[in-house]
């Protein structure tokens, strides 16, 4: 029993960090209505670049920032693909995730993993702050809820502006957007930087928390971030406002690990994770059709007669 | 107001579709007249709104907006001097969006944005002062998705967003063909309601004859990318739905001869 509590505690924790990817994922997927690709090479990109610069002696807050700027590079490439050289949205996702595929094993030295063992990260630092009762999970709990509350008061305040607004349009309806003399183009590629910047800060963290950078911790980021926002949306519908959206996208992404740990524990084995996952989300896409096939509205027909 | 000149557009160029859609259309239209716009399927009406908005770009000829040469600018800069209205009520809305939302994207039409708040305060007054004139009772459902609103709700909220900045053109595409025939009467009053009150230069493709005679100033009749029949003032009045009839029915005679 207590390992399990444990397995939670952790899941908890995992799930609020990997919950800024969600909110990243939530941009592009649900304000922007583009399936983005990017993310899967991100992510790892953002793990990367973090580790490298500890390992080479930066600040480990500073490393933070400098990945969250590497995804906003990834973003801007995947958008100008789309919006300046006309390459369908999957697409360019996909070409730009293959690209850091090469670069990401580029600035990791030719290394397929970094080990951040015995370095200093944000949460080696904060453990010396925080209360000594706290142990691993809850320390990386603390940060990710940080992280996670000032992203989203800052995306609520954003998405609430002059262009905020316009790059919620230009998911909505491009044609309006563009006839209300919005820069389409510019939206699709601000949104893809924020969400992309997002993500490498993810993966950073993750990176950071479980003391190691690998090149292929980014696979399958779009499918578990897409499950989270189902789940988010299941749990808390979608007529809601802003906050609560996000509030349900990384509660989507929390208890998305918990569903992780609960299946591990029943004996589910970890290589069979991705498939699992990706079923899950299939089954969670389906539901809207599957609805509609086989459950028919009820009607009493002893009534018609 | 605007003057077109020499505009040419052709479709697929170099492929065995190759389709030359507008051949030297030349227009003029003066500032405060209302144009109604009607000719065959085919005919070029809807390339020439959307070679106006910058939808398309054209193979030669040019546009001139307010003396400003705008053939060559793209589509969002130019919006700041058009409003459009679609055929389709979807287009010209975002569903997921309150109408407030959806009034404060068009307020800013032509403006720059920034980060401000996307909906001001003092914006809500002018808003429901504006949703007023529609007289669907819409000022008190400020904060309902545009989605929820019905096809004739949408256009003609579309309407108003299109006017809520003066624009120096008004191009309305078929914007009631969509709707059923009370709605669009009600539509085309709001159109003529918004156009007059704000001296609006505007634009009006329409597939129904009648409409084209009883709003705007002047008509316009197109056939094969040309401009074949334009008519104003006193004589535009007088017309009547036999006499298009029988101009249409020439060209089209004229078509199946050639």
């Amino acid at each position: 029993m207590e390992g399990l509590l444990l397995s939670i505690n952790s899941a908890v924790a995992q799930g609020v960090l990997w919950g800024i990817m969600t909110l990243g994922v939530y941009i592009t997927y649900k304000i922007l209505n583009y399936a983005d690709l990017t993310v899967d090479g991100s992510f790892a990109l953002g793990g990367a670049v973090s580790a490298i610069l500890i390992i080479l002696g930066w600040d480990p807050f500073l490393s933070l920032v400098i990945a969250f700027c590497s995804g906003l590079l990834a973003g801007v490439v995947t958008g100008v693909l789309h919006t300046k050289l006309k390459i369908p949205a999957i697409l360019s996702g996909i070409l730009s995730m293959i690209a850091l595929y090469s670069i990401n094993l580029t600035i990791m030295g030719g290394k397929a993993n970094i080990a951040l063992l015995g370095m200093e990260t944000i949460f080696t630092k904060a453990q010396l702050i925080l209360p000594a009762g706290f142990d691993k999970a809850m320390v990386s709990l603390s940060i990710g809820a940080v992280f996670v509350l000032a992203i989203m008061g800052i995306l609520y305040w954003f998405f609430g502006t002059e262009i905020g607004a316009l790059i919620r349009a230009t998911g909505n309806n491009e044609n309006m957007a563009r006839a209300m003399g919005g820069n389409t183009d510019m939206m699709k590629i601000l949104g893809l930087l924020l969400s992309n910047g997002l993500v490498a800060l993810s993966g950073a963290l993750v990176a950071q928390s479980q003391g190691y950078a690998d090149v292929g911790m980014g696979t399958g980021t779009i499918v578990m971030g897409l499950a989270a926002v189902i789940i988010g949306e299941v749990l808390f519908g979608t007529r809601i406002n802003y906050f609560l959206r996000m509030t349900s996208v990384v509660t989507g992404s929390v208890i998305y690990r918990i569903i992780i740990a609960l299946v591990l524990r029943i004996g589910l084995k970890s290589s069979n994770l991705k498939l699992f996952t990706a079923i899950v989300v299939a089954m969670a896409l389906s539901i809207p059709e599957i609805k509609a096939k086989f459950v028919k509205p009820k009607i009493n027909l002893e009534k018609a007669e | 107001m605007l003057r077109i000149r020499n505009l040419t557009k052709v479709f697929n160029i170099g492929t065995i579709n190759e389709q030359r859609v507008l051949s030297g259309l030349n227009l003029h239209i003066s500032e405060g007249d209302f144009v109604t716009l009607i000719g065959g399927n085919g005919a070029g009406k809807s390339t020439l709104l959307n070679l106006i908005a910058g939808v398309y770009m054209p193979e030669g000829g040019e546009i001139l907006l307010a003396g400003e040469d705008i053939t060559k600018m793209p589509e969002y800069k130019r919006a700041a001097f058009l409003g459009r209205v679609f055929q389709d009520p979807m287009m010209g809305t975002a569903a997921d969006m309150e109408i407030i939302e959806n009034l404060a994207i068009a307020n800013r039409r032509g403006k720059r944005r920034g980060l401000g708040w996307g909906v001001r305060k003092e914006e809500k007054l002018k808003f429901q002062e504006s949703l007023k004139i529609l007289d669907l009772g819409l000022e008190h459902r400020l904060n309902v998705k545009a989605g929820l609103l019905s096809g004739g709700q949408r256009q003609a909220l579309a309407l108003l967003m299109a006017t809520i900045q003066k624009p120096k053109l008004l191009l309305l595409d078929e914007h009631t063909a969509a709707l059923d025939p009370k709605t669009a009467v009600r539509v085309l009053e709001l159109t003529e309601e918004l156009v007059e009150k704000n001296k609006l230069t505007t634009l009006m493709v329409t597939h129904n004859m009648k409409d084209a005679i009883k709003y705007g100033n002047r008509l316009i009749m197109m056939d094969k990318g040309k401009i074949v029949y334009d008519v104003s003032g006193e004589e535009k009045k007088n017309l009547k739905v036999t006499d298009l009839l029988e101009k249409f029915e020439g060209f089209s005679d004229r078509m199946l001869l050639a």
